[in-house]
């Protein structure tokens, strides 16, 4: 394979890794505001997923148009998903609230293989590309690259800008702090649970403009969220988004070399190796 | 007499702030040394350095001729070097009975299960837990979970036992009870390390005192001593009309 | 011992396992009680880690996997006995449960939880494509492997006696380990791991020795599982229903208790052979499993025994 092929499959990789990005950036922004590992982030992936093939195939809607009322169910799922599972486990030992997302998220893959079964499902997504020496960049890819940074920088500027942002940080800061400076601690952990789920189901859907998938595909994107993070650091949305492209840049890195059957075995290693090597992320920025 | 403690040059930081700044001082066996310095001074980190949840940056730490600097705290804990903690740590959903239980087992004796019961059982009544060994000890008041943390380290034997702030959150009979208690340990030579903030109760419990301020030893020496200390006076007890009356009731 | 109550009751589930199918040698209700077996061997060994040492090992199933591909492995082209076989694959099992534990245990709570998830995923992904694993096809067993026990029927019986063993065993390892002062320390760490290692508990050695240990046994019977089918495959050695079936037992028994993950693996398997010959539930097990584990972890935390030791409390100084 010649250097531009590589540089060629790093680059696209990049794109596609930015959207792992967006998927962890959901499941590490709840974990920052409420110690709360969302084990059900598979399957919300999983449900935006769907949520494009339905939306597409069944109501015709044009692909992209799909984004907005993704967010918006996203958002709903995700209030509803905090009041059932969550709520009740916010200061018990972190194994309930680990148990309580794994069993919902049990509930949701039942409930859609029983449905759905395992079949693959394609959703025909075009969108012209962009061709560079001999190599052409998917259009789906690298409109899925701009998106991601659309509503990444939207969730920075709702972060550091907005009154309701600042709250959440503040939450994830001091719980106990800022309920005595007057913040609803409840009701800003539902939204930001609310918000990491919304981003996990924009980043399905986006994930499935690009690549076919199955109601179980939401493991190994779960697995790779995981991967993100640890290398972005744990509750740091911003290290998200960087450990995502790291990731991206990685796998783009090599498929040209080794089969893709592999690329789990890496990426699992590379998992372990951090989170002992780095337990507070290699994209971690200096925090007290 | 001899040493059983020895903190030379002891320094840490976290993040540029040097939290414990070249300490050192000397604990000799059989004595209750009061470390005391305003919040913030280094206290409890000096606690930790002492037991291996901190390693020191620089500095040597010596328990009984041997050198710990840096060994995890269940090496030391082994070696008879127990601790209570500030905020009271209690093995929630396990009984008083079965928290003194893991200080019998895994301290100095190394215990066999069935024998560190007995001395489990010893530790709680010695500072008057009789009424609870079978309760959960989630379910204690806040003096209980002070006793049980002070239960505990003593079910381990220890040669030297670091007190945190043991009469913190006390009323003022609790904390005669308490008081009353580490005498007790005393006239059973164990040698104490004390931090504390009621002034009177370390000033009548301490044989010598070591002040800290900004992680650097401010002054040592007898209760009576340190009290009328200027320096000390300045920058902890500030008034010294108070100093005076806390002089008048030292023991010296 | 003899005169501790809870050795009879091992005593007693293991005779009647072992009583019941081989009076009248009724081969379909043996068939029955093997899956009963595993449920309680993965259940009782998992406890130890998750409901005495407070560590959710969601990968718990590499053990029983990993072992059964070792002794079907070692029983194929290097021809071992199945006893040799089965050992070998326990304590290479063991050995890499140790070495593996000592680098993940140092990650505490929800990290450990990811790495095990992790770990079961890298390591089925490894397999797969683990050319003298047989690759996402597995490895299959000639039919004579049984001769040396007396060809398949006796065989099977073997097997099912062996399994009974390992279970009971299983029991009281979890016992042993819960009475000992090994399980004061795992029971310390599961409370508070910083004051465990403050009043002297050794717990980076206890946790990847309690890791290490209770993988033996599933091993063990995941050899004797995949010896009996003499077929293994990636996707039915680490199926990860199991592990989550093992989740869900111990949380219906109670967690941390001796004689939960028995009585949840016994109501488990109830539950789900009345679900599995309905029409209606029979592709819902995942569902139903999982609603289950929601309404223990929401209203039940302790599990049936943790509940029945709340109301009647010198139940749990007899059975404990």
């Amino acid at each position: 394979m010649s250097l531009f092929g590589i540089i060629a499959s790093i680059i696209d990789g990049v794109l596609v890794g930015s959207v792992y990005g967006l998927a962890a950036m959901g499941l590490t922004l709840i974990w920052g505001v409420m110690d709360v590992v969302n084990l059900t982030h598979g399957s919300m992936i999983v449900a935006g997923m769907f949520a494009l093939y339905l939306l597409t195939s069944v109501l015709g809607i044009t692909p992209y148009a799909t984004l907005l009322p993704v967010l918006v169910g996203g958002f709903l799922v995700g209030l509803a998903l905090y009041w059932i599972a969550v709520h009740r486990m916010i200061g018990r030992a972190p194994l309930m609230s680990l148990l309580s997302t794994f069993s919902v998220n049990l509930v949701l893959i039942g409930l859609g293989t029983a449905v759905w079964g395992t079949v693959l499902f394609n959703v025909p997504v075009s969108f012209p590309g962009v061709t560079w020496q001999r190599y052409t960049f998917p259009g789906t890819h690298l409109l899925a690259a701009a998106l991601t940074a659309v509503i990444a920088a939207c969730l920075y500027v709702f972060l550091y800008r907005t009154r309701l942002g600042k709250a959440i940080r503040a939450v994830a800061g001091n719980r106990q702090a800022a309920e005595l400076m007057g913040i609803p601690t409840t009701r800003v952990l539902a939204l930001a649970f609310a918000l990491g789920v919304a981003l996990a189901g924009v980043s399905g859907m986006l994930i499935a403009t690009l690549f076919p998938f199955t109601l179980l595909s939401g493991d190994a994107y779960q697995l790779k969220s995981f991967v993100v993070i640890v290398l972005g650091g744990l509750g740091n949305p911003t290290g998200a988004l960087l450990g995502g492209i790291a990731l991206g840049l990685l796998e783009g890195l090599v498929t040209p070399f080794i089969p893709v059957s592999w690329t789990l075995v890496i990426e699992f290693a590379l998992f372990v190796t951090v989170l002992i090597a780095f337990p507070r992320g290699v994209f971690a920025l200096r925090r007290s | 007499m001899t040493a059983i403690l020895e903190v030379q040059e002891v320094g840490k930081s976290f993040g540029g702030v040097r939290a414990v700044d070249r300490l050192s001082f000397v604990i000799e066996e059989r004595e209750i040394l009061g470390l005391i310095g305003p919040n913030g001074a280094g206290k409890s980190t000096l606690f930790n350095l002492i037991n291996g949840v901190f390693r020191p940056d620089a500095g040597r730490v010596r328990f009984c001729g041997a050198d710990i600097t840096g060994a995890s705290p269940h090496r030391v804990a082994r070696l008879g070097l127990a601790r209570t903690h500030q905020i009271v740590q209690p093995l929630e959903a396990m009984t008083v009975l079965e928290n003194c239980a893991v200080g019998a087992c895994f301290g100095r004796e190394n215990l066999p299960r069935a024998r560190a019961q007995e001395a489990a059982r010893e530790a709680a009544v010695f500072v008057g837990l009789e009424d609870r060994l079978d309760t959960p000890a989630a379910q204690l008041t806040i003096a209980g979970k002070k006793r049980l943390e002070l239960a505990r380290a003593l079910a381990a034997q220890p040669l030297l036992l670091l007190l945190d702030e043991v009469l913190a959150g006390l009323n003022p009979t609790e904390v005669e009870r308490m008081i009353g208690v580490i005498r007790r340990l005393r006239e059973r030579g164990i040698t104490i390390l004390i931090i504390e903030h009621l002034m009177q109760a370390i000033m009548s419990l301490s044989d010598r005192i070591v002040v800290l301020n900004y992680g650097k030893r401010l002054a040592e020496g007898t209760p009576a001593s340190v009290a009328n200390d200027p320096q000390v006076i300045e920058a902890y007890l500030g008034d010294p009309a108070l100093a005076r009356e806390l002089a008048g009731k030292t023991r010296a | 011992m003899l005169r501790r109550p809870f050795f009879w009751v091992i005593a007693l589930v293991v005779a009647v396992f072992a009583a019941a199918p081989a009076i009248g040698n009724n081969v379909e209700l043996r068939e029955s009680l093997v899956l009963a077996t595993v449920y309680i061997t993965l259940a009782t060994n998992l406890n130890v880690v998750l409901g005495y040492a407070g560590y959710v090992n969601f990968g718990s199933i590499v053990f029983f996997g990993l072992g059964g591909y070792l002794c079907v492995y070692l029983m194929g082209a290097p021809a071992w006995p199945l006893p040799v076989a089965l050992f070998a694959a326990g304590a290479a099992v063991s050995l890499l449960a140790l070495v593996f534990g000592l680098g993940i245990l140092r990650l505490r709570g929800a990290y450990f939880a990811l790495a095990t998830i992790g770990v079961n995923e890298g390591v089925e992904a490894f397999v797969e494509n683990f050319t003298p694993f047989g690759g996402s096809s597995g490895l299959y067993l000639p039919v004579t492997m049984f001769k040396p026990l007396g060809g398949p029927m006796a065989a099977l019986w073997i097997v099912y006696f062996l399994l009974v063993a390992i279970m009971g065993a299983s029991l009281y390892l979890s016992y042993a380990v819960k009475r000992s002062k090994f399980g004061l320390g795992l029971l310390a760490i599961g409370q508070n791991e910083d004051a465990a290692q403050v009043l002297g508990v050794p717990t980076r050695r206890y946790k990847a020795l309690a890791y290490s240990l209770t993988a033996f046994l599933p091993a063990l019977a995941g050899g004797l599982y995949f010896f009996k089918s003499a077929f293994i495959q990636p996707s039915d050695a680490f199926d990860l229903t199991f592990s989550t079936e093992a989740i869900v037992i111990i949380m219906l028994g109670g967690q941390g208790t001796v004689t939960g993950p028995a009585l949840g693996a016994y109501l488990y398997e109830e539950l789900r052979g009345w679900l599995l010959t309905s029409d209606t539930f029979s592709n819902f097990q995942l569902v139903i499993a999982g609603s289950l584990l929601l309404i223990i972890v929401l209203f039940l935390p302790g599990g049936l025994m943790g509940w029945l030791y709340g109301r009647w409390p010198r139940l749990r100084s007899l059975l404990e």
